[in-house]
Formats: C-alpha cells, sequence, structure tokens
C-alpha cells in the first residue's frame, strides 16, 4: 500500500493549528480513504481552476486540508507559459495530482488526454470526464464509459465523473474504475445535492469509493453530502468563487469531517413531535 | 541558409517556420520549456522524454506541447 509522503503540510508537527487538531480527530475517529492503493487522510478533493491568482489558489488548498488536486491538460500557450503552468506554483511532492480530461465531448478526445496527462509523468490516475452537453455539462455516459474501458485497460486508475444514475455507476465499476464520482447537482452550480437517496443508493451498492463530484456550493451541502455516507468530496467552484477562498476552504475542511463523523456516529431518529430531553419527573409543586 | 532546408510544422495549431534543424530537445530549449514540464505529442503519438534528443523535428510534422493547467 503506498501511502502519502510524510513531508505533507498535513503532517507537519511543528506548526500545529486548530484546525490540525480538527484533523487529528479525523484521523483518531475514522480510517484513510484509500483510493486505487493510495492512502488519503483527507476525504476532500480540490480544484485548482477559477482563482484570482496563483497564490490565494495555493493557500486555499493548504487551508483545505486536501491532499489530491485535480489539474486540466491545455496546451503551452508559447507567448506566455510561466504565468499558466501550474507545477510552477503547485509542487507536486506536497499534493497527489489528479489530470481531468475536462473540456472533452467524446470518449476519444478524453483518452487522448488521460494519455498525455500520464506522460507528465507523475501518476497514473485520472479523473474522467466526457460531457455531453454544454449548457449543463452533464456527463455523456455512454462516452464515459466507453472510455473508461479503454483507460482501465490500459492501466489507468480511473475516477470517473458521472450522473447521479445508480446503473451507470455499476457499469463504471464494472468497467474497473477505481472511484466513482456521481454529481451533487451540475458543475459550477452551487446547488448542492438533489438526489441524496440517488448519492446514497450509488454509496450502497458499490464496493470502490464514491466520491461526490461537482455542485456543492457551501459548507453545508458539503456537510450534507458526507453525511449521506459517501467516501468524499471534489470540488473546485464553491472555494475559487467564494469571497474568500481562504476562509471557504477551512469552513470546508470542517465541513467534510463534520459530515463525515456525524455520518459514522449514526443520526438519531427525526420525529415530528417533541420530546423532553429534562426529566419530567421531581418538579416542584 | 539554403530555401530546401526551411521547416515548415504545425505547432499547438498555428503554422510555424523553423529556420534551422531542430531536435524535439533543441526546439524545447529555443521556446525556453523546461522538457519535465511539458508533455510532446508528435504527429498523434506522445514522445517519451528519453527519445527528445533522438528525435528530429521534420517538415510537415504536427506538434502538440501540452503541460498542466488549473482546472476542475
Amino acid at each position: 500500500m503506498e501511502t502519502r509522503s510524510s513531508s505533507s503540510t498535513l503532517w507537519a508537527g511543528d506548526d500545529m493549528t486548530d484546525t490540525d487538531t480538527m484533523i487529528d480527530d479525523a484521523r483518531a475517529l475514522d480510517a484513510p480513504l484509500h483510493i486505487g492503493g493510495v492512502e488519503f487522510v483527507s476525504r476532500l478533493i480540490v480544484g485548482t481552476g477559477k482563482y484570482e491568482t496563483n497564490e490565494i489558489m495555493v493557500d486555499a488548498i493548504r487551508a483545505s486540508g486536501a491532499e489530491m488536486v485535480t489539474v486540466a491538460v491545455r496546451r503551452v500557450d508559447l507567448d506566455r507559459t510561466k504565468e499558466e503552468a501550474i507545477l510552477h506554483h503547485l509542487d507536486p511532492d506536497e499534493f497527489f495530482l489528479l489530470a481531468n480530461t475536462a473540456g472533452c465531448y467524446n470518449a476519444e478526445d478524453a483518452i487522448r488526454y488521460a494519455r498525455l496527462a500520464r506522460a507528465a509523468g507523475f501518476n497514473e490516475f485520472v479523473k474522467l470526464e466526457v460531457i455531453g452537453d454544454e449548457r449543463t455539462l452533464l456527463p455523456d455516459v455512454h462516452a464515459t464509459l466507453e472510455a473508461a474501458k479503454t483507460l482501465a485497460g490500459e492501466g489507468f486508475k480511473v475516477m470517473a465523473y458521472t450522473n447521479d444514475d445508480l446503473i451507470t455507476a455499476l457499469r463504471l465499476e464494472d468497467a474497473g474504475c477505481v472511484a466513482v464520482m456521481p454529481l451533487a447537482s451540475p458543475i459550477g452550480s452551487g446547488l448542492g445535492v438533489v438526489n441524496p437517496y440517488f448519492i446514497r443508493e450509488i454509496k450502497s451498492r458499490l464496493e470502490v469509493p464514491v466520491i461526490v463530484d461537482a455542485g456543492v456550493g457551501t459548507a453545508s451541502d458539503a456537510c450534507i453530502t458526507m453525511e449521506q455516507g459517501v467516501d468524499g468530496v471534489l470540488m473546485n467552484t464553491a472555494l475559487a468563487a467564494a469571497d474568500d477562498p481562504i476562509r471557504m476552504s477551512h469552513a470546508m475542511k470542517h465541513a467534510i469531517i463534520a459530515g463525515r463523523l456525524a455520518y459514522l456516529a449514526g443520526r438519531m431518529p427525526s420525529r415530528e413531535i417533541a420530546v423532553p430531553s429534562s426529566p419530567t419527573e421531581g418538579m416542584l409543586d | 541558409m539554403p530555401h530546401d532546408t526551411t521547416i515548415e510544422i504545425q505547432l499547438n495549431g498555428k503554422a510555424r517556420t523553423l529556420d534551422r534543424a531542430h531536435t524535439v530537445t533543441s526546439l524545447l530549449e529555443a521556446l525556453e520549456l523546461h522538457p519535465g514540464m511539458v508533455v510532446v505529442e508528435l504527429n498523434r503519438e506522445i514522445l517519451q522524454r528519453d527519445s527528445y534528443n533522438a528525435t528530429d523535428v521534420t517538415h510537415g510534422d504536427t506538434i502538440e506541447l501540452v503541460h498542466f493547467v488549473g482546472g476542475g
């Protein structure tokens, strides 16, 4: 079993803060997350897109506690390379890079982007994303499944972005995906989990980790998502488009841990009439 | 330089004329790109980094240079 580098800031002992203590709680009260043979303490995966500056991005990611971060594959802009290359700003020894196939609208393109990403030499993981519709950015699940089969056959560790559809999720698992990632709601929408029942059903039926990818808007959305019992959440816009991305990243870290621990703790039954918390005996006459 | 050594290529979607012979390594140097920071696709085939030195850029090649950028 591969484990994350001990040089990760998550494990730093010298500069413990309140939020590091919170991470310690998660480590003591929860098992690590295993995806494709790699172990993660944080159940939050974050994107690197749409930040105002690279400095804010790096600070926000550190504040989120995320170990796995997504990146996109694009042509080098030969006029201004230093600015946009993310590896000038993100240390691949500090973060586990998860390249995506964002922007691809068919299986062939997604496979091409995945191969290019792997050739960068960091790992064999890919966030497979094949979009079927520009307005909703909903996934083309047929093309996703086709690409997943090919890539898994080539030894990729495929984490597949998909709809909140159980049958597709099962097929993606059968195709060899190391994680299945149903959406909470459309990419960048911030609507939160629109169908918690479907998310719970997918989680209950799959063996591989279920990571909810896309649609989380704020901390309560992340918490409610984790309370469904899923293994993790992937988000980008909720952090990058917050007024204060670094503060929101702290909030999300707490929300993910809170939702996870609440799920593990098992909530009390809800009821529609009150039940007193204090004894009804022993009242004065 | 004689005209017949001119090498025209498609580089990241744009026509480029190279004024001298290049290997992939020397092309990346000319573009001030660190080989470890990019992936090279030559005529739709991904090139392994250890073959950059031995791979000549030839007239009519289509080259894509890609790297990681911010994304979700």
